[in-house]
């Protein structure tokens, strides 16, 4: 087992000290990534201590140490997994040969296009949550809030690492660049389009930490498998970090459900308007967040038939989450039977199967949220309300792939553009919801005792704190 | 990817911005009119032939013929143009290049005549720059990969969107295995004149060069962030239309051009072409005037397309195309003529006298990219002065672009040949010299003695080193007959090779170094098992298989 080194200024288990060069490029990129912490990080907190997670080390015990900290002095270090011995890679052309210490010449930018790109989502989404501590429902969620928010900050100093270590001057650059782009500035945008949408409101942050972070879960399981071996091992921890993510936003929207149906039980209140009233978000405006996330992260596989996926399998690069659970790693000759549309109608066609690599990921993933929506209606269902939440059709409200440009209903059935203009407000947030959603969150609940009306309190606190516990010590 | 086996339709060059598919064509206001703007849409599923969809504005045949004919009509139609604005009507991309699907599934042949077709639009857009005064500013408000990079090189300036992701890339060579064909690779060193090492770099990097760095290489001229990019592309083309030399003219319409077309014939009003299958041959006939020509600018503008210089010109120009992409069997072309020498030469004497005017100037451009057009048609050309024809002057060019030529030496009846003003190096090769300043590069003395000749008689004409064979009443029918049936019987593939090596003598050009450097190692390549074979780079790509190579160099 690895020990983490925190005697040097940037806490890491890649014995930091011995490689100078690599040490340098590293602590002068630091001081560039604190400027652009406190620029584009959280809002307004970055004096308060919050009680975080750091991790010491990578075992399971390690990596979960808690205590007071200021954001800006959260130890984001660099950890990789432990190395797998005789690691082999695990599909593609290169099956069975042993993995890469180093990169390969041949894939040199495609593996640099999928690290920034990885790299790319994780300041992001800082970025986009950075106003979210002034409308928090509860100290314990913007503590939650914040945990993510440093850890999605450590996910860049993953990526970076590998940037700066295996890519040279392109490397350092790129490093450079995670900096400069700012989530939803049409000047210089993040690379991804669920990247760039505002994230104003807590709601969409659940919804946001449920889906979208869900993708990059999947995306971190495919990069696990990469040939590269530093890849896969600063992946594999970092999915560690993911889990947590989710946690919050499955919680979240699970409190959200729990709170709306328990009290439609208890006030007999059967429709959205009177749950509005109450000072609750309706399961209805719940559908329609939903609608909108999945749709957006659904966008962040990529297109249904893709050389690039082909590219990236064939080589290596990206495999298949969990591919251990695959029988053929080759995958030459399979194929993927997809819907497309041809002339207005929706028919069925065949693709190679290294072409649809991205549309396999995506399996895996609409398979994983179902289970958390099922969570969600077992919820609802427990206080009787006959209401059910469900994933739209794969289809629906897509910006990327073979649906792109064409209209959907949430079945999945194809519409005009001028039966969705009028549709559409009923399948995802209008501006009247949006505003709905904010009133209720106007302003930020900071009394560790308190709870916002339209959320219930979890379950329990963190790392055995009750739940009013003063996780965010504010110092205004 | 298959090459097709299945018979086409014709392919047809003739079109109207009414029925532009992919492109806007537009003036905008905030230019005063003064600026034409071209807007490239590529419709996905408009591809012109089926099999593959023209995703991310990528392009075909059908995309670039609506191009050339933009082109052409800002030049006649449009004479208050000052400058060109070559942009994308699509959000996050300017343009992806030639479609990979369209080209993986053409034969051999049809992917040359497309790449010599789009090389010739990209030249177009040079010449109007250079010769027409109408400069061009390529606007990248998104990626310009591949072709997409060749069609913003081929422009005077061009400006980025520094967005964090929109590049200039040449990915042809790391993704496909193939070259970027369409002039780009000599237009990095040559036109943009970037350094060998930073052009070889950029060349193998598949996701290309973005912002700060693309300006660095000289890739670029400016790369400002995404929501200046308006506002420096306005101020660079106020400069463009403040250095504009266009000159006012009356505009004239490119009306279509009248063709009676039959299985082995077409027949336009001036030009006639004939063609025999079974013998790989064709002849190539055109007409001199024989109504009343314009004798004045004015004039020239009132009759429009309908003048002779104009319309017999754009016929032959079709009939050009019309052999290369739908007569790739034809291998001998007879270039023949008819009418009164004197009125061709009228023609030309207008037409050299007011030079200077725009219309005019457009005109003689107008013959000076046919007749390069002709140059580069890989048919062999036998030109054939017989009694009553009239290779004089501007068509007299036509004889001077033919492999060899052929003159009657008649006891009977006149047999003559002429020089214009216009053979006097108005219409330039791609060497940049005259058809006789390159036929006489062995005595350069030669061609002031021709050009101050009257007409010359068979002999005459022969010592004056016009002519290749000479033969008399007797034998013509004979010797003309067997030199077709042999030059037909010779290998298709080494008389292209042989004939375009021995056309262009004389100085190297951007343009000869395109057409005869980055084409010919472009088409090795496009006949190579590592770009072509069944593990070929360019047969794999977006296939599950990675290509696989074979390592020999040479």
């Amino acid at each position: 087992m690895s020990t983490v080194v925190n005697d040097t200024k940037i806490p890491n288990n890649v014995d930091l000290a011995s490689d100078k060069r690599l040490q340098r490029a590293l602590e002068a990129w630091q001081p560039n990534f604190l400027a652009w912490w406190k620029e584009m990080g959280p809002c307004g907190f970055q004096n308060d201590d919050v009680f975080l997670r750091t991790a010491v080390s990578v075992t399971s015990d390690g990596w979960a140490h808690f205590d007071y900290v200021k954001m800006p002095d959260y130890r984001w270090g660099i950890f990789l997994a432990d190395p797998v011995p005789d690691r082999k890679i695990g599909f593609g052309d290169h099956y069975g040969e042993p993995v890469w210490k180093e990169v390969p010449g041949e894939y040199r930018n495609a593996l640099r296009r999928i690290i920034v790109t990885q790299g790319d989502t994780e300041p992001a989404s800082v970025e986009q949550q950075r106003m979210l501590g002034h409308s928090c429902p509860s100290v314990y969620d913007l503590r939650n809030l914040f945990q993510v928010n440093v850890e999605e900050g450590r996910h860049l100093w993953a990526m970076v690492y590998l940037l700066h270590t295996y890519f040279g001057r392109d490397g350092r650059e790129e490093a450079e660049a995670l900096l400069q782009r700012r989530s939803g500035d049409p000047d210089k945008p993040r690379i991804l389009g669920a990247f760039n949408e505002p994230c104003t409101d807590w709601l969409s942050f659940y919804m946001f930490t449920f889906f979208t972070d869900r993708d990059g879960k999947f995306q971190l399981l495919a990069l696990a498998e990469s040939a590269f071996d530093p890849l896969s091992r600063t992946t594999r921890f970092m999915l560690t970090e993911e889990a947590h993510h989710m946690f919050v936003g499955e919680t979240g929207v699970l409190r959200i459900c729990e709170r709306t149906a328990q009290q439609m039980a208890e006030k007999k209140l059967d429709n959205a308007d009177q749950v509005r009233a109450a000072g609750l978000i309706d399961l209805e405006t719940m559908q329609k967040y939903l609608n909108l996330w999945y749709s957006l992260s659904l966008d962040l596989f990529g297109g249904e038939i893709s050389s690039n996926a082909a590219t990236y399998f064939a080589t290596g690069l990206k495999g298949r989450a969990k591919e251990e659970q695959y029988e053929d790693h080759k995958a030459l000759d399979g194929t993927y039977a997809m819907d497309v549309v041809k002339d207005g109608k929706l028919a069925r066609e065949d693709v190679p199967l290294r072409n649809a690599m991205n549309e396999v990921l995506r399996d895996a993933y609409i398979e994983d949220c179902q289970r958390g929506v099922d969570k969600w209606n077992r919820a609802i269902a427990a206080h009787g309300i006959p209401f059910k939440l469900e994933l739209p059709s794969r289809r629906f409200h897509r910006h990327i792939g073979v649906y792109a440009g064409l209209y959907f209903d949430p079945k999945g059935n194809l519409l005009t553009k001028e039966e969705w203009e009028a549709k559409k407000d009923e399948w995802l947030p209008s501006a009247a919801d949006k505003e709905f959603v904010k009133s209720l969150m106007a302003k930020p609940v900071f009394d560790p005792k308190q709870m916002a009306n339209w959320i219930a309190p979890p379950k329990q606190g963190i790392k055995g704190r009750p739940v009013d516990f003063e996780y965010v010590r504010r110092q205004a | 990817m298959a090459e097709t086996t299945t018979q086409h339709a014709p392919v047809r060059f003739e079109t109207h911005p009414d029925r532009y598919v992919h492109w806007k064509l537009d003036f905008p206001a905030e230019h005063d009119g003064k600026v034409a703007r071209l807007q490239m849409d590529v419709k996905e599923d408009r591809g012109m032939r089926p099999g593959y969809v023209l995703k991310l504005n990528s392009y075909d045949l059908g995309v670039d013929i609506e191009l050339a004919d933009a082109l052409q009509r800002i030049r006649f139609e449009h004479p208050e143009v000052r400058a060109l604005l070559v942009t994308s009507g699509k959000d996050r991309i300017f343009c992806s290049g030639a479609n990979i699907y369209m080209l993986g599934s053409s034969s051999h042949g049809f992917k040359v005549n497309f790449c010599k077709f789009t090389n010739e639009t990209r030249l177009y857009i040079e010449e109007m720059s250079a010769e027409s005064g109408i400069p061009s500013l390529a606007s990248l408000n998104g990626t310009a990969s591949g072709g997409g990079y060749e069609l913003a090189i081929a422009c005077d300036e061009i400006v980025l969107a520094d967005d964090g992701s929109s590049a200039v890339s040449f990915p042809e060579a790391p993704l496909l295995g193939v070259l970027p064909g369409t002039g780009g690779l000599t237009r990095l060193v040559d036109k943009r004149k970037i350094r060998r090492d930073l052009a070889d770099a950029f060349s193998t990097i598949a996701e290309g060069v973005r912002g700060k760095r693309a300006v660095e290489w000289g890739l670029v001229d400016e790369a400002p962030p995404k929501a200046k990019l308006g506002e420096v592309t306005k101020r660079r083309l106020d400069a463009l239309v403040a250095r504009s030399t266009r000159k006012p003219f009356t505009p004239i319409t490119l009306t279509p051009l009248e063709a009676k077309r039959s299985e082995n014939k077409t027949e336009y009003g001036y030009v006639t072409l004939e063609l025999s299958p079974k013998a790989r041959t064709a002849r190539l006939i055109v007409k001199a005037p024989t109504t009343k020509q314009p004798e004045t600018p004015e004039e020239l503008a009132k009759a429009g397309a309908s003048a002779w210089a104009i319309q017999a010109f754009r016929e032959l120009d079709d009939a050009l195309l019309d052999l290369r992409f739908n007569h790739p069997t034809i291998g001998v072309v007879s270039v023949e003529t008819l009418g009164d020498p004197a009125a061709v030469l009228a023609v030309d004497a207008m037409l050299a006298k007011h030079k200077d005017d725009g219309l005019v100037r457009e005109v003689i451009l107008l013959m000076k990219r046919v007749l390069k057009r002709m140059d580069l048609t890989a048919k062999s050309f036998f030109a054939l002065v017989t009694p009553g024809s009239c290779f004089v002057g501007s068509l007299l060019e036509l004889a001077l672009a033919s492999d060899r030529i052929y003159m009657k030496d008649s006891e009977d009846e006149e047999v003559t040949v002429a020089t214009s003003p216009l053979n006097a190096g108005l219409l330039p090769m791609a060497n940049n010299l005259s058809r006789l300043q390159t036929r006489f590069l062995r005595e350069p003395e030669r061609v002031s003695r021709v050009l101050e000749q009257g007409p010359l008689r068979t002999r005459d004409a022969v010592a004056a080193g016009l002519v290749t064979f000479a033969p008399d009443d007797i034998d013509w029918d004979d010797e003309i007959r067997i030199a077709f049936e042999e030059r037909a019987s010779l290998s298709p593939d080494a008389m292209t090779g042989m004939e375009a090596s021995l056309r262009f003598a004389g100085p190297e050009t951007m343009e000869t170094k395109i057409f005869g450097r980055l084409s010919a190692w472009q088409n090795w390549i496009f006949q190579r098992p590592n770009a072509v074979g069944e593990k070929g780079a360019l047969t794999l790509y977006g296939r599950p298989e990675r290509p696989s190579f074979d390592w020999a160099r040479t």
